[in-house]
């Protein structure tokens, strides 16, 4: 096992390490390119500038990202703990499964843009928070019950007639034969989910707009309306930093509960 | 020829079992079949021809559509042991956990349930690897813990789907070797379904031979060679036997 972790380490190194390279060298490059041709910072601003963009603004950035993680995370925890209780209860009751799932994928296929006004309205336009949350959370809710759903089912056949065989109980089932089965399901979804809670949120706010919520999205907005373009490439960097935290997040997450045990997390040895 | 075996008092009963699926498949019709107490006994048949169908119905696993199954006790034993093609054991659960699962359910904990883990593992030859998860074990070994997991009820019948079929020849002579120690040391009894003649003859008191369309019985083969059965296996007799089976297994397929 110790002998195995170091070529683990080594790739693991390799794989952060390689990205961020190819990284440095555009950040290098388009700073080089933008100085040399002198292009307009109110087009495509250097990175220097944007870093100092930042700076100035460090702040009033830093609190609006505060907004959106919060908006986001929220979001994402609504959405796991709704998506997995809803399909746990689809798989106890095939009723409920039959009456509600058509609303939730009518839920998924309505354009979050296109609700989102109704929404605001409906939670009152001093709540704005609130409905950001709401719109996230619908556009972050269906991975996660969609995978929970699959993976509830996808228990193995013959364990399943093992525990009949034993007979085991609904509830000892459910939590020692479903649910350790859909973790990995369960685990996909939540990667699928908190990205798209993020979307979720910055869309809402684009939305929502004028001013009433302070995320990331209305730093943008508000700095493109001011042509500030240096300060909203910084909030989009901001943006991206948050999208890519959360997936690392998750798939370290993902990688430390099913390294021992399933498929796609365990290393071979070649 | 009447044996002493068939003297003793039989176990498990079928009467006139039939079964035909919700979707019309016919799988079984009038299947008649005792099983003695301490016996081996042997299902042969052709791929299709309803041996698990058969087996599930024996484990209370699928209903049979005519027919009735009969235990001695009047009921099925709670502690039944069944062992499938595949190992079937929980990915996320160490060897030790797999084991404890059928008195898990029972409602014993994991302590008190320890000693009975660690025998039954020790029966198949695995008590070291407890702590392994199965995906770290060969295809042979976690057969074994799925024995072991079987016979941690102490179970009065064990019931076998070609457990031993997804394995290299070698393995598989090993683990029949195991198996038949493990039958005779306990007082098992076994129904034991195969794809192969020879394990059938090598294992079994008794073959029973299937056909095809529907699934039935044709005919009985009875192995009267002692254990250990090293010797058998080279013997004149031994492949007679397993004439004996082919032929019968030609006849149940309709040309
Ligand atoms: N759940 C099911 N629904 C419908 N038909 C089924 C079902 N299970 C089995 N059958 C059919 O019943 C027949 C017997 O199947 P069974 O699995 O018992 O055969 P088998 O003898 O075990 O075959 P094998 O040796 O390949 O395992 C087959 O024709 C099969 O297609
Ligand atoms: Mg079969």
């Amino acid at each position: 096992m110790i002998s195995a972790r170091a070529p683990f380490l080594r790739t693991q190194l390799l794989r952060i390490a390689v990205p961020l390279a190819v990284g440095v060298g555009v950040l290098i490059a388009w700073e080089g390119l933008v100085r040399f041709y002198q292009v307009p910072t109110f087009l495509l601003p250097a990175p220097t500038a944007i870093w100092q963009a930042f700076a100035a603004n460090a702040d009033n950035l830093m609190l609006s990202l505060w907004v959106t993680l919060r908006i986001t995370l929220a979001a994402f925890a609504l959405a796991v703990a709704g998506g997995v209780g809803l399909a746990v209860l689809f798989s106890q009751n095939r009723l409920t499964e039959m009456a509600l799932f058509p609303y939730a994928v009518v839920l998924q296929v309505t354009p979050v843009v296109a609700i989102a006004p109704l929404i605001l309205i409906w939670v009152g336009l001093d709540h704005a928070e609130r409905a950001l949350l709401i719109l996230a959370w619908i556009v972050a809710f269906f991975p996660m019950l969609s995978n929970t759903t699959l993976g509830l089912r996808s228990a193995d056949h013959n364990l399943r007639d093992l525990y009949k065989l034993y007979g085991a109980s609904r509830w000892q089932t459910l939590t020692e034969l479903q649910l350790p089965s859909a973790l990995p399901y369960i685990l996909a979804g939540m990667k699928i989910s908190g990205g798209l809670a993020l979307i979720g949120a910055v869309v809402a706010e684009f939305v929502a707009g004028s001013g009433t919520s302070t995320g990331l999205a209305w730093r943008i907005i508000e700095s493109a309306n001011r042509l500030q373009i240096a300060k909203m490439f910084a909030a989009l960097f901001l943006l991206s930093g948050l999208g890519i935290a959360i997936f690392f997040a998750l798939t370290l997450l993902e990688h430390l509960t099913l390294r021992r045990w399933h498929e796609s997390a365990v290393k071979r040895e070649i | 020829m009447p044996s002493l075996l068939t003297l003793a008092p039989s176990l498990l009963t079928l009467a006139r079992v039939g079964k035909t699926y919700d979707d019309g498949t016919p799988a079984l019709a009038g299947i008649d079949a005792e099983i003695a107490r301490s016996s081996f006994v042997s299902l042969v048949g052709p791929s299709g021809c309803g041996k698990s169908t058969l087996l599930r119905i024996a484990a209370g696993l699928t209903r049979a559509s005519e027919g009735e199954v009969r235990w001695q006790n009047g009921a099925r034993p709670a502690n039944l042991g069944f062992v499938f093609q595949d190992a079937t054991l929980m990915p996320w659960a160490r060897v030790f956990d797999n084991v404890w699962l059928p008195l898990k359910l029972q409602g014993i904990a994991r302590k008190a349930a320890e000693p009975r883990i660690m025998a039954a593992l020790s029966r198949v030859g695995l008590a070291e690897r407890a702590d392994a998860f199965p995906r770290e074990l060969s295809g042979g070994m976690r057969m074994r813990v799925s024995i072991a997991r079987a016979l941690v009820t102490d179970p009065p019948i064990l019931l076998m789907d070609e457990p031993f079929a997804a394995l290299d020849e070698f393995t598989r002579e090993k683990l029949d070797d195991d198996l038949l120690t493990l039958w005779r040391d306990h007082g098992l009894t076994i129904l034991f379904v195969t794809h192969s003649v020879y394990e059938s003859v090598y294992l079994s008191q008794r073959v029973l031979v299937m056909g095809t369309k529907p699934g039935r019985i044709i005919e009985e083969v009875a192995i009267e060679a002692a254990y250990p059965r090293t010797a058998f296996r080279e013997s004149a007799s031994f492949h007679a036997a397993c004439r004996a089976v082919s032929s019968a297994l030609r006849k149940g397929v309709p040309a």
